[in-house]
């Protein structure tokens, strides 16, 4: 008998566990009138404790708002992430706000998953961030989004290097030209030290876009249906990203890893790199070396696309935690918080005010580095963002590595990179 | 002469399959900037515990290592009573259609819940279950590896002791508890220790089907951690992490290298 | 008594099996067999994001005459052909030179079964600085003898070598086990009679020892196949199936599609091939190579 007891109590355990599971599952209660409860979507995308200093972001929002708590969800990568949140809304468990990458905008669209924050904030608040930021929070002409987590490509070199091969280290190249040269000078033959490194795995399509900004127009049109990636400026530009590589030299063939660029600047085998902005905290800390940070150099003109995090809020939400999130928001970009946040982390200050404050003007003045970022904002555009943005981003990317690796001409890879990517908007067309 | 060559290229096999261990548990106590400026990729000029801690500091540890094991054990309970019931009935009972089920049961061994990703996980959202740790668990509560690998061991056992106990006016339960289980330990510890090595690796199907710290395993929580540079490698940090994951695995395995080597051989015998 | 049971239908006992086996059925049904109908029967939907459209077989002429779809059946099956026949010999060679209790096989054995028990996730971290250009281990190595690495993972012509040399060496050491138990089966007179003739090793080995070893070989050979459609955790961290999907394989193609683009309908349409192969190597196993090997 004590045996069936215990195949019972075996039971017992398996239905409560279950059970338990059933309730975990589900959301909590929302209605009422008890403190609104902000489930708070974020990507850990930078080194660094970013998980603490978002946490403590939500202490001290909830001190001033006792009626409002926070509860920030770390999922890993953009991509993983933003594949959390679809499933959240797809399961009609829609998330209170996220940050997500700024491209992510027409995705969450055609999903009616988000707000529209237009009416929520007056327009003097949007012109308090910088033009280059407010591109991609933007659909025609309505805002769905709040620039936070923002950046862009940058040039940074060895200073060290510089010297070494006879080059002044306090002139960066400015122009194509330039950076061809100054890469040969700086390239070694036994393949120990490499002029410039362009990555190439993940972000390529941000890299060739960057290059394209600088001899031309942007690649995407602003309603994110159409996508322009046989124009010949586009060519030029993928053909310059190639030669580096496969005719000049000065770059390793093949597809450089995005996650290795850093390393191997920060141990001298590149001598310049191109990157995000998110890194100069890491080669800051790291580096053993003098180096400098620069503009990418122009062709036409200088340029790069921004790149990065916004903030979003959600649709299937109850009113009251929708005002809690708009909240929480002007909170997040109050020109102290936005300072600290890119002091603490390296992101790009999002708003001007950010700049005007004391903690951000002292850093800029000790880290003059730190500055660049903002000054090439004049020059910056919106990043490539479509409908169905992950399928097209994937077979412009994918095609990219074809002509890098050589499989395929520069004019092929862009000319199939048009034809697939026009027939998957085809159906966002017509609406 | 054939025996020192072989016996040199074993040997040699043996120290290049060790290697990448070695290797990462080295990395994992170097700094990130020896990492890559050393020219030896073995030496260690400051050991630190640096990356330990900023790991531990990182990565919830405690919650995922307590994800994983509740996971991991809840799967290997309900299998356990679900292969024992299923196995009893096909090595002792007759029943009509017994060969079709026994295909039934083979179908799961030709399509394993792992292809099934993309409906199991549509199914788990119409029973509102994302993000949960059952969700991760319910698809692998029927074994029929288990199920066909308990089927051989019971009918090894001597039918005559099944009707011994019945005369002595047991109950099947209770011949089920007292003579059936006790002589198929070892195929039960066999099938717990494989049990457990899988799902204590499995990832894509719970990447897929969690999204909080309080239901993510051990391997989901690292790789998303591994992947979650934009700034570039953490070599240290990232070996301290995969060190910390699978060290219970690998002390596991050599404390209890026979039972794991002599559990895996009897797997395979059909 | 048994024989009585064959000739009338016991009700009690039936009720009483199949009682038995409800739990395990309930699961079954749920998680293997209405995923697998639900999979087909979605395949001939096009849908996206809630909307959803009646195609029939037009989702399948897309998927399947989709490029990279032909990608990652191709480097399936060149994962298959990689990996298979060498970790198998590679299997076979370990488990009969560690088969024996010369000092330090105890360790050798170790040494080349610990990594099936490593997560694919934790193998793949390492891997990837394995193959890391210039400090990676393998380039560290390669630079004692003075020669250049390649870009392992960044180059299509490396990125599935590198795959299949780092599968193998996972897998391997699982295959060995099953060898060894099957060794430890052989009859030890004959190799007594090979030695008495004075027959040379891989002789012996390949007259006597091969042919007798034949079922385990056929039993590592499906699990190995299966194996090749079912591991893809590692692009997830190496190379997202890249460069330009040359690493990409049919599942982690499945994973995209579903979970990045969203596209249900190709996902299901994509379940529905890779079922397809998988019960076409079972069939092929259970229907073919099982009765040739029972002589």
């Amino acid at each position: 008998m004590k045996k069936l007891a215990l195949l019972i109590l075996v039971f017992a355990f398996i239905i409560s566990a279950c059970s338990n599971g059933d309730s975990s599952g589900g959301k909590g209660g929302e209605g009422g009138d008890g403190p609104v409860k902000l489930q708070f979507y974020f990507p850990v995308a930078v080194g660094g404790p970013i998980t603490k200093l978002i946490d403590q972001l939500a202490k001290d929002f909830e001190r001033e708002n006792e009626n409002i708590s926070v509860m920030p969800i770390y999922g890993g990568s953009y991509q993983d992430t933003m594949t959390k949140v679809a499933t959240a809304v797809q399961g009609n468990n829609s998330p209170d706000m996220a940050v997500l990458l700024s491209t992510d905008l027409y995705t969450l669209l055609s999903m009616n998953a988000i707000e529209d924050l237009t009416p929520r904030f007056s327009q003097s608040y949007f012109d308090g961030f910088y033009d280059a930021f407010l591109g991609n929070t933007k659909s025609g002409d309505q805002v769905w989004s709040v620039p936070f987590q923002r950046s862009t490509i940058v040039l940074y070199y060895n200073k060290d290097k510089f010297r070494e091969a006879g080059l002044d280290p306090e002139k960066a190249p400015a122009t194509w030209e330039e950076l061809r040269e100054y890469a040969s000078k700086l390239t070694k033959a036994d393949g120990s030290q490499w002029g410039i490194e362009i990555p190439s795995t993940g972000y390529q399509y941000w890299m060739l876009q960057a290059l394209s900004l600088q001899s031309g127009e942007n690649i995407m049109s602003n309603d994110g249906k159409e996508v322009f990636f046989d124009k010949p400026h586009v060519e030029e530009s993928l053909q310059f990203y190639m030669d580096l590589g496969q005719k000049d030299k000065v770059m390793p063939s093949g597809t450089i890893e995005w996650a290795t660029v850093p390393s191997d600047f920060i141990s001298g085998k590149a001598a310049m790199m191109f990157h995000t902005t998110g890194n100069l905290t890491k080669v800051k800390n790291e580096a053993a070396f003098d180096f400098g940070v620069a503009f990418l150099p122009a062709n036409k003109q200088y340029g790069s696309p921004t790149g990065g995090g916004n903030l979003y809020v959600f649709k299937d939400i109850p009113e009251r935690n929708k005002e809690a999130a708009i909240k929480f928001i002007e909170f997040l970009t109050q020109p102290e918080r936005v300072a600290q946040w890119s002091i603490d982390t390296g992101y790009v200050g999002t708003t001007k005010a950010s700049y005007e404050t004391e903690a951000l003007k002292q850093y800029v003045a000790d880290f003059p580095e730190a500055a660049v970022a903002r000054d090439q904002l004049e020059y910056a555009d919106s990043e490539l963002s479509t409908y169905q943005n992950g399928q097209v981003t994937k077979i412009f990317n994918d095609n990219i590595q074809a002509a890098l690796i050589g499989t395929m001409t520069a004019k092929e890879a862009l000319a199939k990179s048009q034809e697939q990517a026009t027939g998957i908007l085809k159906q966002f067309q017509s609406k | 002469m054939y025996r020192v060559i072989n016996r040199t290229l074993i040997v040699l096999l043996g120290i290049l399959f060790i290697m990448p261990l070695v290797w990462t548990v080295l990395t994992s106590f170097t700094p990130s900037i020896e990492v890559i400026t050393r020219m030896n990729p073995f030496s260690v000029k400051n050991p630190t515990f640096g990356n330990y801690l900023a790991a531990w500091e990182t990565i919830p540890f405690l919650q995922y290592y307590l994800n994983t094991i509740i996971i991991v054990l809840g799967i290997l309970a309900v299998q356990m009573i679900t292969v024992t019931l299923a196995a009893y009935a096909f090595a002792r009972l007759t029943f009509i259609g017994s060969s079709f089920i026994f295909i039934v049961f083979l179908v799961q061994i030709m399509i394993p819940p792992d292809i099934l990703i993309f409906p199991n996980y549509a199914i788990m959202k119409e029973l509102n279950l994302i993000d949960s740790k059952l969700a991760i668990m319910l698809p692998y509560w029927a074994s029929s590896f288990g199920v066909f690998l308990l089927r051989q061991t019971f009918k090894q056992i001597p039918v005559d002791l099944d009707d011994a106990t019945k005369v002595d006016g047991c109950k099947w339960w209770q011949t089920l508890f007292y003579v059936y289980l006790p002589s198929a330990k070892p195929t039960y510890v066999a099938f717990g220790l494989i049990s457990v090595s899988t799902h204590w690796s499995n990832f894509m199907w719970p990447l897929i089907v969690t999204n909080s710290v309080e239901s993510r395993p051990l391997t989901v929580g690292i790789a998303i951690f591994a992947q979650s540079f934009e700034t570039g490698a953490q070599w240290g940090t990232v070996t301290a992490a995969t060190v910390l994951v699978i060290l219970p695995l690998l002390a596991a395995f050599f404390f209890f290298q026979r039972q794991f080597v002599d559990s895996f051989m009897h797997s395979g015998l059909k | 008594m048994n024989m009585t049971r064959r000739f009338s239908i016991n009700w009690k006992e039936n009720a009483f099996a199949y009682a038995l086996l409800l739990p395990s059925l309930v699961f079954l049904v749920m998680f293997t067999f209405y995923p697998t109908f639900k999979s087909i029967y979605l395949s001939f939907f096009s849908s996206t994001f809630g909307a959803q459209s009646f195609v029939g077989f037009e989702q399948y002429a897309r998927v399947l005459s989709d490029d990279v779809f032909f990608k990652v059946i191709k480097n399936n099956l060149i994962l298959v052909i990689g990996t298979v026949p060498t970790s198998l010999l590679l299997a076979i060679y370990m488990a009969i030179w560690v088969n024996n209790k010369m000092k330090g096989n105890g360790f050798l054995r170790a040494s080349f079964f610990y990594p099936t028990l490593i997560p694919m996730i934790c193998i793949a971290n390492i891997w990837l600085f394995i193959y890391t250009p210039d400090y990676g281990l393998l380039d560290k190595f390669l630079s004692l003898f003075g020669i250049d690495g390649a870009n392992w993972l960044g180059e299509p012509g490396w990125v599935m070598y590198s795959m299949i040399v780092m599968l193998i060496w996972k897998e391997a050491g699982f295959f060995m086990i099953f060898y060894l138990a099957g060794l430890q089966n052989l009859p030890g007179d004959v190799y007594e009679a090979a030695k008495i003739e004075g027959a040379k090793p891989f002789h012996v080995f390949r007259k006597i020892t091969f042919p007798l070893i034949m079922p385990t070989t056929l039993f590592c050979m499906i699990v190995a196949t299966t194996n090749a459609f079912k591991l893809v955790d590692h692009l997830y961290i190496m190379t997202k199936g890249g460069p330009d999907n040359a690493s990409n394989l049919l599942l982690f193609f499945l994973y995209e599609t579903a979970f990045s683009f969203w596209d249900m309908g190709a996902a299901s349409v994509l379940t529905v091939v890779l079922l397809v192969i998988l019960l076409a190597i079972s069939i092929f196993n259970y229907a073919y190579l099982d009765k040739r090997i029972h002589y």
